[in-house]
């Protein structure tokens, strides 16, 4: 049991957003109305995002002085999770655009940047690919794992404030943090982002295991 | 003391390996004009001073991609054991990444002054600062590929490793430069531009930083 509880935390916290998200009242603000739902379905993907690509740049710089196959594994696993939570990102995103701006893909700098980021990590796994010795590709990822992870957080957090954005937080617009997050919505975004970080690093835990027994299975 | 006296050293064996044979300055160089030429043939005038600015940073980013990535991937086995058993990995970086930065520099100024003649429908008012844009080009295009054609040679699958790595690490830095060089062109008041130029050198610092706590470990084989 006290190896469970945060997994049934985190299934139960996720479904009671999806549920409250989805029938609690929300603010009604002008262009927004409906749609600030969004809020407990979008930023959750990339608090996980980041998450996951911290925990895999603190098993890089672990895996570069242990040189352990193990957290090796756990570096790649996490960035395939924290991938998917970043596509997720982007197309739920892209979804809400649709409805507020009038496109899927409007080239906010916050979207292109956004993406940029995930080219970074899709890079990361070309470079796994084509290496075929095992100690050597752990080495090198892990060293192009480290090197983009300050670029990653100068693309998401740093860049987008020096230019005009149409993002909810940006270029003058009202973010969800200020005025607009009132009580009713902060009853359900933090258990959001709480119960989607603990989905990822379950998700996470499940690939790592898979991706031991498959490597155990290999050098029988 | 011993780390500034051994980059001093290689350094100086970088120069004087280039100017020996004068194969990347010249090759890189004719690759810069007759892509500048190419250009200048396909568009025949640019009126739009976007465009002008766009197609010089583009010109740039090939150029340095060939030039720089040049210093790891060109390296035979023997060369880099060579460098290892005689230098610090500290030492090894900073001089590469110092004379690329060399490198870069004469080149972008080089180009620059041939992309201005051939393109003599416009020039940006503000040369001065566009010409700064261009300095600081050079050195985040140097620290950043060097780093990078460490990484892609060590993967030993050199040309499209390069290109793959480093696309997604220098968008960042190409659109701070872009904007800036765009501030140039506008002829906008130089209190405008120290956004971007206090990025940049944050951005160079950074990098730097952490491609000289991470070379070591890639160094050694």
């Amino acid at each position: 049991m006290n190896k469970t509880w945060w997994k049934i935390l985190g299934s139960v916290l996720v479904v009671y957003t999806a549920i409250a998200g989805l029938l609690l009242g929300v603010p009604h603000l002008p262009i927004l109305n409906e749609t600030i739902r969004n809020l407990y379905f979008h930023v959750p993907m990339w608090f996980a995002m980041i998450v996951l690509f911290s925990i895999s740049v603190f098993y890089s710089i672990k895996s570069l002085s242990t040189k352990s196959e193990i957290d090796d594994i756990k570096a790649v696993e996490s960035v395939n999770a924290g991938i998917i939570f970043g596509i997720l990102g982007l197309i739920t995103g892209a979804i809400w655009a649709k409805y507020t701006w009038g496109q899927f893909w409007s080239f906010d700098p916050k979207q292109n940047f956004a993406a940029i980021s995930i080219l970074l990590y899709f890079a990361y796994l070309i470079l796994r690919n084509a290496i075929d010795e095992e100690q050597k590709r752990a080495k090198i990822s892990a060293i192009y794992n480290i090197f983009a992870f300050p670029m990653m957080v100068v693309l998401l957090f740093v860049l987008p404030r020096l230019k005009d954005s149409l993002h909810p937080g940006n270029g003058g617009n009202p973010g969800f943090n200020s005025y607009d997050l009132d009580s009713r919505m902060r009853m359900v975004f933090y258990p959001a982002c709480l119960g989607w970080i603990l989905i990822g690093y379950w998700v996470y835990t499940i690939r790592f295991r898979i991706r031991s027994i498959e490597n155990k299975q290999q050098h029988n | 003391m011993q780390l500034a006296k051994e980059v001093k050293y290689l350094i100086h064996k970088e120069v004087l390996l280039e100017w020996r044979s004068k194969y990347t300055i010249n090759g890189v160089l004719l690759y810069v004009v007759s892509t500048i030429f190419t250009c200048y043939l396909s568009f025949v005038s640019l009126g739009d001073k976007l465009t002008w600015n766009a197609l010089f940073w583009i010109i740039m980013l090939f150029a340095s991609i060939n030039g720089v990535s040049k210093s790891f991937l060109q390296e035979t086995k023997g060369q880099q054991l060579y460098s290892y058993i005689l230098a610090s990995p500290a030492a090894v970086l900073i001089s590469k990444t110092v004379y690329n930065t060399l490198l870069m520099l004469v080149l972008t100024t080089i180009a620059l002054g041939f992309y201005t003649m051939v393109f003599d429908t416009f020039t940006p008012p503000d040369m001065m600062m566009y010409y700064i844009a261009v300095v600081l080009g050079s050195i985040s295009f140097s620290t950043v590929f060097t780093m990078v054609s460490a990484i892609a040679s060590k993967a030993g699958n050199g040309g499209m490793l390069m290109a793959i790595l480093s696309f997604p690490i220098i968008i960042p830095v190409l659109i701070l430069l872009i904007k800036l060089a765009k501030n140039a062109v506008d002829g906008l008041p130089w209190e405008n531009s120290f956004d971007e130029i206090g990025m940049l050198l944050v951005v160079n610092v950074l990098m730097v930083a952490t491609s000289l706590l991470l070379f070591p470990y890639l160094w050694r084989d």
